[in-house]
């Protein structure tokens, strides 16, 4: 218990970290995994293709290879990033096939005849997503995508095994320093980790509950 | 263009220039043959109506018109212009052929105003305070008036297939479609929509209505059309149709709907 007190401060630096990673990543995912959503959807076969491919190639590939990627192979292309900003691309890529998953299940709930009316009155492709179809779909997707999120916030941690140190980079220190306190580090980092995910799944709750009436 | 062989409408000049045509227009389902050989020319201000037993192709027919559904063979002009395959024209030609459907089809998270509005903001470019006072106006048109500020959700079938008459109408359309209108609606709303539709034809409205209501029929259509497995059997006026059909298949048709 001590220690935690003690390092307070460092595991407030961490707790940030990971909420920075997991906010950073989170909203990017969401802009690029609804335009792969949109992309999949769309009359343009080649945008349907490039969408696909994506989408099931990074849900298919362990997050650890993403990070590998961005951490090692970039920087001998001739890109380099600093290790956290590579952590934000490596999440961002890898969430964001899982969001246009959730954004794609939740277009494809909205009735088909909203599509066709908008289509009717002379909307364009973008204009019947932006305007009709997607305000419908985000209602359906938000369930699975909080998951996604949820998801996210724990795979933040995967950046600790690549130098940002986050919670779980930490979590591995101060083990290690206090080899005698391990439970209550662990739970004390577990604890910092329901901090953000809990108010996620509240917030999923209360917005589900708005889209009911909404509808 | 092709020849009118059909009877032309009473009261309207047999010359008049087709603001509707669709010409040797094909369409299959796979195996099945939806349209065959569709010739119809609708001319400005008349009100067509679509009959036929269920399955014959009158909804194709009317999706066709504004390419919700793709053709095989044929064309489709809309005041001359020959319907685009894709992209802004397309939009365009759409944007000037109003579609009411069976199932309403209301934008579900807008409100009726917002309904009323949205197309005209976004596609057309109106600004917000015109389309607002227009699309109030039309709310008022068709009796809704006062529901502006709900959801669809919380309105009748029949008052929302009303806002959905006015969506469509404020895109200010050169021709209306009607895909079975009334057949979703408890029968004690049917009348509140017919009488929207019977005053829209009256206001000279061009009008393809698919519905089996004969009564609307026989009072405002100018002519009939009957269809059966993909093709038009006739084209007549209303008193013809319903007095003495031509074709063997149109009287089956009426035998069986009138008799019950
Ligand atoms: N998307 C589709 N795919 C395959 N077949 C279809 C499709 N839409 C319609 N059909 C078939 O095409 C034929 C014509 O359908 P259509 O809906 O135009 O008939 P309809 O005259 O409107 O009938 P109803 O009075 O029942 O509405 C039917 O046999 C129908 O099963
Ligand atoms: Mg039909």
């Amino acid at each position: 218990m001590d220690h935690l007190f003690e390092q307070r401060s460092a595991i407030w630096d961490a707790f940030l970290t990971t909420l920075s990673l997991a906010g950073i990543s989170g909203l990017l995912a969401l802009v690029l995994g609804t335009v792969l959503a949109g992309m999949r959807v769309s009359p343009f076969l080649p945008l349907r293709i490039i969408a696909t491919g994506y989408t099931e190639f990074l849900r298919n590939t362990p997050l650890t290879i993403v990070f590998f990627f961005y951490v090692f192979v970039t920087p001998s292309m001739g890109f380099s990033f600093s290790y956290k900003v590579a952590a934000v691309i490596a999440l961002t890529c890898y969430t964001a096939a899982f969001v246009a998953e959730a954004v794609r299940s939740g277009i494809n709930s909205v009735a088909p005849g909203q599509a066709e009316a908008a289509r009717s009155l002379g909307m364009s492709f973008g204009q019947n997503l932006g305007l009709v179809v997607l305000p419908q779909a985000f209602r359906t997707a938000i369930p699975p995508l909080i998951s996604v999120f949820i998801a996210l916030v724990k795979n933040t941690s995967v950046a600790g095994a690549f130098s940002v140190l986050e919670l779980f980079a930490l979590s591995k220190r101060l083990t290690n320093a206090y080899s005698a306190d391990v439970i209550t580090i662990l739970i004390g980092i577990a604890l910092c980790y329901l901090v953000i995910c809990i108010p996620l799944g509240r917030v999923a709750a209360a917005l589900e509950r708005k889209a009911v009436f909404g509808r | 263009m092709t020849q009118i062989t059909q009877p032309a409408p009473e009261g309207s000049a047999a010359t008049a220039p087709a603001l509707l045509s669709l010409h040797g227009v094909q369409k299959h389902f796979g195996d099945l043959h939806v349209l065959r050989d569709i010739e119809l020319e609708v001319t400005a201000g008349e009100v067509v109506v679509v009959l036929g037993p269920s399955g014959s192709g009158k909804s194709t027919l009317c999706r066709t018109i504004n390419r919700l559904e793709t053709i095989d063979e044929g064309e489709i002009r809309i005041d001359g212009e020959l319907l685009p395959t894709s992209g802004p024209g397309l939009a365009r030609l759409r944007s000037e052929v109003g579609m009411v459907f069976q199932s309403f089809n209301l934008f579900a998270h807008k409100s009726v105003l917002d309904n009323v509005t949205v197309a005209p903001i976004k596609v057309k470019k109106v600004p917000r305070a015109q389309a607002e006072r227009e699309g109030r106006e039309l709310l008022e048109r068709v009796g809704v008036a006062d529901q502006a500020d709900k959801l669809p959700a919380q309105l009748s079938g029949g008052q929302q297939q009303r806002v959905a008459i006015a969506r469509s109408l404020a895109m200010k359309p050169k021709v209306m479609l009607f895909d079975e209108p009334t057949s979703a609606l408890d029968p004690e709303m049917i009348n509140e929509v017919i009488t929207v539709m019977t005053d829209l034809a009256k206001s000279g409205m061009t009008m393809v209505v698919v519905t089996h209501e004969m009564g609307f029929a026989r009072r405002t259509a100018d002519r009939v059309v009957f269809m059966d497995a993909g093709r038009i059997v006739e084209i007549q006026p209303p008193e013809q149709f319903f007095t003495a059909p031509r074709s063997e298949r149109a009287q089956d048709f009426l035998s069986k709907i009138l008799d019950h």
